[in-house]
């Protein structure tokens, strides 16, 4: 299966008055056409700027950047930055964690949603209005025609979020980044939301990078999972496969620390001891090491490579879970 | 509660801060350990001051004085300035000082945002490189120069070096709009680029602010240039702090511009003011300070309620609070 994006060897470093920060730290990933592969892992590991260098959306002068991305036959890395931003909106398209503030609050919902159908369409800016409210219409919003002349505040955090998607969706992109995109929703609105991005996919036939830190999301909306850990790579697979037999102990604890619903009342909620490492300090060993209840003492010292199994399962362990030694 | 009430309750608001500063003002006068009537007539009869005393309500208490004065000035009667051979009317003074420092505050003000806007904006884009740090340092060595010494060197170099444009007195739009210009650019340049520096800077804070917020970037996931998320997106989010600072500078620039006014002899109501306190004319004094508030007060206004088209949640926050 070809990739739609491929990332080849990406580092993100910033320049911080305390050194340099390094965000992402080699990392390769393929997005297959028609898939979809969430990436997972605690705040601070990387996930988002990963996502947001990939598209490169990532500005700013003390951002040091390295390695290649491909979109669909496209190296973005060897592009000027207009020529990336044609992809954007019809090639790519990204929806954010917080629909509060990543809406803008001075402007209409109707402009915000229009805006890209002019500009990267050459819609009519009537054309525009009426594509707009078919589009709130394909996000299940009621009373679109209300809505477009609303501003964000004073919609419901749902709400938003789903005129987000309809921005993010609204000139057909080929991909869609969703930056956890239920994170800032209560539970049911968060089902509604992943079920609505679910049929979305399959009929705009769109391929979907998921960020989240919640592996219970990444379990019924993802064919991939990459699990991210301090800038790294830490596992990858996928998601059937990660579930049933996972080998990094990182990913074994993130799902431990998921709380059962036989767990009896009382009982403590499982965690994971300790800190991600300091960002711009990292050791010589794994870097999960230090909070590693199977960690010994090469662990500590020499830094795993990413190893392979047959079968194509990715993991970057000394002492993989479910291998024989 | 409705928009209706709600902007009630606010013009119901600046009524009563108009009130408090000109009862104010008014006690002032009435605190001064002198004889007004005596300092207004230096050279008169007992009779007359006695007369005087009367027709300005000094024989009544403070209170009683300020309704006299108050109902008067509503009815447009502003009091009279006292001069050895007779009277002249205040309104009269303000009516011809007035224009001169309204359209000194107007031109002044769209001067300094039309210049500062564009620098905030860019200065902001560019934060931290070469252009941000050359606009920055010259605005605080421009801001750092007194608006009279400013007056000074452009008198110098156009008025008399290249004797380009006149250095004194004032034309009225009805001598003709090039001839009401000439006389209006030194004043308003020497005024304004104090507030050029203010305005940039705090635009630039601002918008350096809103520029690292999720909406920009999500502005720019849209495919949309640099230019069109500047101006179209950052720009309307990050101006309260400019808007509420312009607004703040009305005032000074209507009553405060005495310097400027002295320099350029554009006699405008700083320049009454100062004329009233050096010449005791504490009635005009009274007035034309009441003629100030009134003028800053509506200003105010005016901005509050275009704030709420530039951000539309303040506005329903105030209505819905």
């Amino acid at each position: 299966m070809s990739s739609l994006l491929s990332v080849k060897n990406m580092s993100i470093n910033f320049d911080t008055p305390r050194g340099s920060l390094e965000a992402v730290r080699g990392v390769d990933i393929e997005i297959p056409a028609g898939t979809s592969v969430g990436v997972v892992g605690e705040s601070g590991s990387g996930k988002t700027v990963m996502c947001r260098a990939a598209m490169g959306l990532l500005q700013g002068s003390n951002v040091k950047r390295s390695g290649t991305v491909i979109f669909d036959g496209h190296e973005l890395t060897a592009m000027s930055k207009e020529e990336v931003r044609n992809l954007f909106g019809s090639g790519m398209a990204m929806i954010f964690q917080d629909p509060m503030t990543a809406l803008n609050p001075v402007r209409r919902i109707g402009s915000q949603l229009s805006e890209g159908l002019r500009v990267r369409l050459g819609m009519s800016k009537a054309d525009a209005l009426v594509r707009s409210k078919e589009l709130l219409e394909l996000v299940r919003i009621p009373n679109a025609a209300a809505i477009l002349k609303s501003f964000p505040y004073q919609l419901s955090g749902g709400m938003r979020q789903r005129v987000m998607i309809a921005i993010a969706i609204a000139c057909n992109p080929k991909l869609l980044f969703a930056d956890e995109p239920t994170t800032a929703l209560d539970v049911t609105v968060q089902a509604q939301i992943l079920q609505l991005l679910r049929e979305l996919r399959e009929d705009l036939k769109m391929s979907m990078v998921l960020v989240t830190h919640d592996l219970g999301v990444v379990a019924g909306n993802t064919d991939y999972v990459a699990v991210m850990y301090a800038g790294e790579i830490v596992e990858y697979a996928p998601t059937t496969k990660l579930f049933a037999d996972m080998r990094m102990p990182y990913t074994e604890a993130l799902l431990d620390s998921i709380p059962k619903i036989d767990h009896k009342s009382g009982t403590r909620l499982a965690m994971i001891a300790g800190r991600l490492p300091d960002p711009t300090d990292r050791g010589a060993g794994c870097s999960f090491a230090p909070r590693c209840k199977y960690a010994q003492e090469k662990c500590h010292k020499e830094h795993p490579e990413l190893k392979k199994d047959p079968d194509g399962h990715l993991y970057r362990c000394w002492f993989p879970i479910g291998v024989a030694k | 509660m409705s928009k209706i009430s709600f902007w009630l309750q606010r013009i119901a608001q600046l009524l009563i801060v108009l009130l408090l500063v000109t009862f104010g003002v008014s006690l002032l006068l009435r605190l001064l350990p002198v004889d007004l009537a005596t300092i207004l007539l230096p050279v008169a009869s007992e009779e007359e001051r006695v007369a005087l005393r009367a027709e300005l309500g000094f024989d009544k208490g403070p209170i009683g004085y300020y309704l006299q004065w108050l109902g008067n000035f509503v009815q447009g009667d502003f009091g009279k300035i006292y001069f050895s051979g007779g009277t002249e009317e205040v309104s009269d003074h303000l009516k011809e000082a007035m224009p001169r420092s309204l359209l000194l505050m107007i031109y002044t003000q769209i001067l300094a945002l039309v210049i500062a806007v564009p620098l905030g904006v860019l200065s902001a884009y560019r934060s931290g490189r070469r252009a941000d740090k050359i606009i920055s340092n010259s605005l605080f060595a421009l801001q750092s120069v007194p608006g009279f010494a400013i007056a000074l060197i452009l008198v110098i170099f156009l008025g008399v070096k290249f004797g380009w444009l006149p250095t004194l007195g004032y034309a009225p739009i009805s001598d003709g709009i090039w001839e009401h210009s000439k006389h209006m650019i030194m004043p308003v340049i020497s005024l304004s680029l104090g507030l050029i520096a203010t305005y940039t800077r705090l635009l630039r804070a601002d918008m350096i602010t809103a520029l690292r917020e999720d909406y920009v970037t999500m502005a720019a996931s849209k495919g949309l240039s640099d230019s069109r998320i500047l101006w179209r997106h950052v720009l309307r989010p990050s101006s309260m702090t400019l808007m509420t600072s312009a607004a703040l500078s009305m005032g000074g620039l209507i009553g405060g511009a005495i310097v400027i006014e002295s320099i350029f002899a554009t006699y405008g109501v700083g320049f009454e003011i100062f004329a009233a306190i050096s010449g005791r004319q504490y009635i005009a004094l009274q007035s034309s300070v009441a003629v100030i508030a009134l003028f800053y007060v509506f200003f105010n206004l005016v901005v509050d309620i275009a704030s709420g088209f530039v951000d539309p949640r303040t506005r329903d926050r105030r209505v819905n609070a």
